[in-house]
């Protein structure tokens, strides 16, 4: 039957006023009833130019068709200033660009360790002054293809994940997972901080390097579909794909370093969220492949710094619409509470970019705690986020719904129509520079942050067909 | 929930994250201003627009989003205020209920784009989409319904020229069709969306700008024992310049290979030359006969349009019904009352479709005065008067004593349940301040309000009451002083 065929069976969508709906239950006519809203204020106009696009729908299915099809493979572990243009002085951060005066407490104590660690400073005092002064060169990870947990702070004696996406060649970076606690990505720069840090340069890194070569690449697309599977949602539950990953690596490792083996293995076991940073390149591999297609309106990075919240979008290359980084909500660790958080920061949102994390909550009964909600909370949440999305993850899907593929590529006019915000699972930094972690939870991104994104896309979609 | 304090009998409130349409929130607008010792209130989202209407009824507002719901209502004491405020809450939880009971276990989609992906498409079983959001949000909801391959109605107007015209475009890629924008009636397969009569099936397939002039027109040829298979609409502008007959194209050429319509009537206004010339071009091209109604000075009116068409088919034309006054000499059906009195004054046309009311000017010449109370100046930030009748109440209360009124009533789903419930005692009232009334009743016997039993009430009230409209018109004119 053709779609302007004028026999059979109706079924009617109402979108609008309950009147109309009520006209056909009259009828006994099936009736699916959209539940609409008003768009994000403001945003009507911008939406008609936006949707107007010729290029759009041809650009997003392209754009999310790269996303999709992006198989990330871990191909090796690297010292960061082997691989990254890192020069001594230069650290990465999380989110979007910013000055030491504007940074939170997390990654100006996150900058301190990594200048102490660097040895380019002697104490927190002298490192503190030196970052004042302005003698280091901070950058976005996001810029050299890399990302962060939390403060993100990336320096050259760090080692890497270094994921390849086998499908479309890209490359992508992640450091090492430190464990919880006080650590540095929380912004804590204590002793016990630098010993890991140094450890994880002498030893960690070089035993998986060796372990990795000798193994040969690790497929995450598939461990990670795995371990969604497993219970995972892949942001803060990460037990089966850590536990998964040392299944793969345990023999190698133990081949390669047989007099260290033991305490390396220890260590990953020893902290459920060492697969994240893996699985953080793995989303940022896949993303970056949708990027820089005209008229497309997917998200390909959301990013905070511990002050703003960013995204970027395909189609407007890596220019950042930022608002305000709200505080998490969620359950704090021993004494501390909402007062002593500071607002969302980190890079890990691109596990939600990539259409794991929040958006895959429905996979992850057990983190619903951190909600303090039911499970059903979990499977409303990963619902929602098909409003906002583009397509449906082939490979990362959901048991408990039919193995129905994760919500996968946000489209920011579907955010701005429906104002459902992405879902964002978090750890949370301590306020303070130096207190390490406090808690974790959800947080909802801003909307001005889209806001401003589908404002440039009707101006560029504008002007484009004015030219 | 934001409050503020003001003198006792004020009550202003805004609620975030609380959604209704319009027209449900001016239907509990009415209901709370119904009751006792209520000025007024006024529900309804805090756009600019009510914003402004609030502030002109001199409430003191604080600071609101359009998606917020704001709450305004003035009682002469406190007490009414509180049984205001408490029926407000019954009726909000109401709507709620309502709201879910649709959206069962699953969360209810949010998008049109979700629920087309959530549509059945299996065992034959079609979709098509119903838009009636505001104007200015109409086009995202009706471009996903194109982009997912289903025919959408587009009842909101205000739609932007160019939008429609990129939607239309769209839709001849996809093989859909657009009706609308402000397509107020359709009828699929004898589905009514929208304003809709209930028409006997039968042959004829209507293609029309849509609105009050293709319930009228098919409404008489059901009074002729005639039924419609499909009821088109293509929108006021299809037949602009600018839109060039897009959707008009389009909706022949699916009667044309409908298997159920065995005659196309089209009903439009004078097209722009260019669109005239490419719809005369398609109607030619089609296997199936075409009657093509053309209304205006020197053209059809409505019911010579459904005349058109009974004479095509080779039917005779019927005594269109109508209930009068015994001393006006036109037969009834009988239960007439009144005395017949007054006229010999100035017409006033209250009118709620806006076809009806141009075709009375047309007929009438500028005879009189034809007010259109479904325009945008009266519908904004409030019901159409095919639902909520309080403006042509006003008017009607105001028509001096022997002038002539002349009103339309519109049936069907959609409209008012009974109009003559608040319409009838009105018309008594004006009857006896010496008012000659005139109702034309569009609309069929199977309608939910029937149309005998609605004809009668009038009647009975001391209106002539014609089914034709041009015929009421005719019959105005006559009573007015204009013809004297």
């Amino acid at each position: 039957m053709t779609p302007l065929a004028l026999s059979g069976d109706l079924t009617v969508i109402t979108v609008g006023a309950d009147l109309l709906g009520h006209a056909l239950d009259a009828q006994a006519v099936p009736q699916i009833a959209v539940d609409w809203r008003p768009p994000l204020p403001g945003t009507s106009a911008a939406l008609a130019q936006v949707l107007a696009d010729p290029r759009r729908a041809a650009a997003n299915e392209k754009a999310v068709g790269r996303l999709l099809a992006a198989r990330p493979h871990l191909v090796g572990v690297r010292r960061a200033r082997d691989v990254l243009d890192l020069p001594p002085g230069t650290f990465l951060h999380a989110g979007p660009p910013i000055t030491w005066e504007r940074a939170s407490g997390p990654l100006r104590g996150a900058l301190i360790g990594a200048m102490l660690y660097e040895g380019l400073a002697g104490t927190p005092e002298e490192a503190e002054g030196a970052l004042e002064r302005g003698s280091a060169h901070l950058s976005p990870c996001h810029r050299h293809r890399t990302v962060g947990p939390m403060a993100g702070v990336v320096s050259g004696s760090m080692w890497m994940f270094e994921v390849r996406d086998a499908e479309h060649g890209g490359t992508a970076y992640c450091s090492l997972n430190e464990g919880l606690g006080k650590v540095l990505r929380y912004g804590a720069y204590g002793p016990e901080v630098l010993d890991r840090l140094r450890w994880m340069g002498d030893v960690l890194g070089p035993v998986l390097r060796d372990a990795l070569a000798a193994n040969g690449p690790v497929d995450l697309r598939a461990l990670m579909a795995q371990a969604l599977q497993m219970g995972d949602e892949l942001h803060n539950r990460n037990r089966a794909a850590t536990s998964l990953l040392v299944r793969e690596l345990a023999p190698a490792i133990v081949e390669a370093a047989p007099e260290r083996a033991a305490e390396v293995l220890r260590f990953i076991n020893g902290n459920d969220h060492f697969f994240l940073n893996a699985g953080m390149a793995a989303c940022k591999v896949s993303a970056d492949t949708a990027r820089d297609v005209p008229g497309s309106t997917l998200v390909v990075a959301m990013a905070r710094n511990g002050t703003d919240f960013g995204i970027q979008v395909s189609g407007l290359g890596d220019r950042w619409f930022i608002g305000p980084a709200g505080v998490p909500d969620g359950l704090y660790l021993g004494a501390y509470g909402p007062d002593d958080a500071n607002p969302d920061i980190g890079d890990s949102t691109i596990t939600e970019t990539g259409g794991v994390g929040g958006f895959a909550m429905a996979a992850s009964p057990a983190i619903v705690r951190f909600v303090g909600g039911e499970v059903a909370d979990a499977v409303a949440a990963t619902r929602s986020m098909y409003e906002i999305t583009l397509a449906e993850h082939p490979a990362y899907q959901i048991p408990g719904l039919g193995f129905r593929g994760t919500p996968v590529g946000i489209d920011v006019t579907l955010v701005a129509r429906t104002g459902l915000l992405p879902v964002v699972n978090t750890g949370i930094a301590g306020r303070i520079a130096g207190t390490g972690q406090v808690g974790a939870g959800l947080v909802s991104p801003p909307a001005s942050a889209f806001t401003a994104a589908l404002t440039a896309l009707a101006e560029e979609a504008v002007a484009v067909r004015g030219s | 929930m934001r409050s503020k304090a003001l003198p006792a009998a004020d009550l202003v409130r805004v609620r975030s994250g609380i959604y209704h349409d319009s027209v449900s929130l001016m239907r509990v607008s009415q209901a709370l201003t119904a009751l006792d010792g209520v000025e007024v209130a006024m529900v309804a989202m805090a756009t600019e627009l009510n914003l402004g209407l609030a502030r002109e009824l001199g409430f003191d507002l604080p600071e609101a989003e359009p998606s917020d719901l704001l709450v305004a209502v003035r009682a002469r004491e406190p007490d009414a205020l509180r049984a205001a405020e408490a029926e407000l809450e019954r009726r909000l939880a109401a709507l709620a209920t309502l709201r879910e009971a649709g959206g069962a276990a699953e969360s209810p989609p949010r998008t049109t784009r979700s629920a087309a992906a959530a549509a059945p498409s299996e065992g034959g079983r079609a979709a098509v989409v119903l838009v009636s959001v505001p104007g200015e949000n109409a086009f995202p909801e009706a471009l996903d319904a194109v982009e997912a391959g289903l025919s959408v109605m587009v009842f909101s107007d205000n739609v932007p020229v160019e939008q429609e015209v990129l939607l239309k475009d769209l839709a001849a890629e996809r093989d859909v069709l657009v009706m609308g924008p402000d397509c107020g009636t359709a009828a699929i397969g004898g589905v009514g969306l929208g304003f809709a009569n209930v028409l006997r099936p039968g042959g004829v397939g209507v293609v029309a700008a849509s609105g009050t002039g293709a319930q009228h027109v098919t409404s008489l040829l059901d009074l002729a024992g005639v039924g419609v298979s499909h009821v088109l609409g293509v929108g006021g502008r299809d037949l602009s310049a600018e839109v060039g007959g897009r959707s008009t194209l389009r909706a022949l050429r699916a009667l044309d290979d409908d298997p159920a319509t065995s005659l196309i009537v089209l009903i439009s206004k004078p097209p722009a030359p260019k669109a005239a010339a490419r719809v005369a071009e398609a109607v030619r091209a089609l296997a199936t006969p075409v009657v093509t109604a053309l209304l205006g000075p020197g053209g059809h009116d409505l019911t010579s349009a459904a005349e058109a068409v009974l004479a095509a088919l080779g039917r005779p034309v019927p005594d269109w019904p109508a209930w009068e006054v015994p001393q006006d000499g036109v037969s009834g059906d009988g239960g007439v009352s009144g005395d017949g009195g007054g006229g010999g004054g100035a017409l006033h046309g209250l009118y709620a479709g806006g076809t009806l009311c141009a075709e009375a000017r047309i007929i009438a010449a500028e005879r009189g005065t034809f007010t259109d109370f479904g325009d945008d100046t009266y519908t904004r930030g409030r019901p159409h008067p095919m639902i909520d009748p309080a403006l042509r109440l006003e008017a009607l209360a105001s028509v001096p004593a022997g002038d002539v009124a002349l009103l339309d009533v519109v049936l069907g789903y959609g409209s008012d349940p009974d109009p003559a419930a608040s319409l009838a005692p009105a018309v008594a009232e004006a009857r006896a301040r010496g008012v000659a009334v005139v109702v034309a009743v569009v609309g069929t016997e199977s309608d939910p309000q029937g149309l005998t039993r609605q004809a009668r009430a009038f009647a009975e009230a001391g209106a002539t009451v014609f089914t034709s409209h041009a015929r009421a018109v005719r019959h105005a004119v006559s009573l007015s002083g204009s013809t004297r």
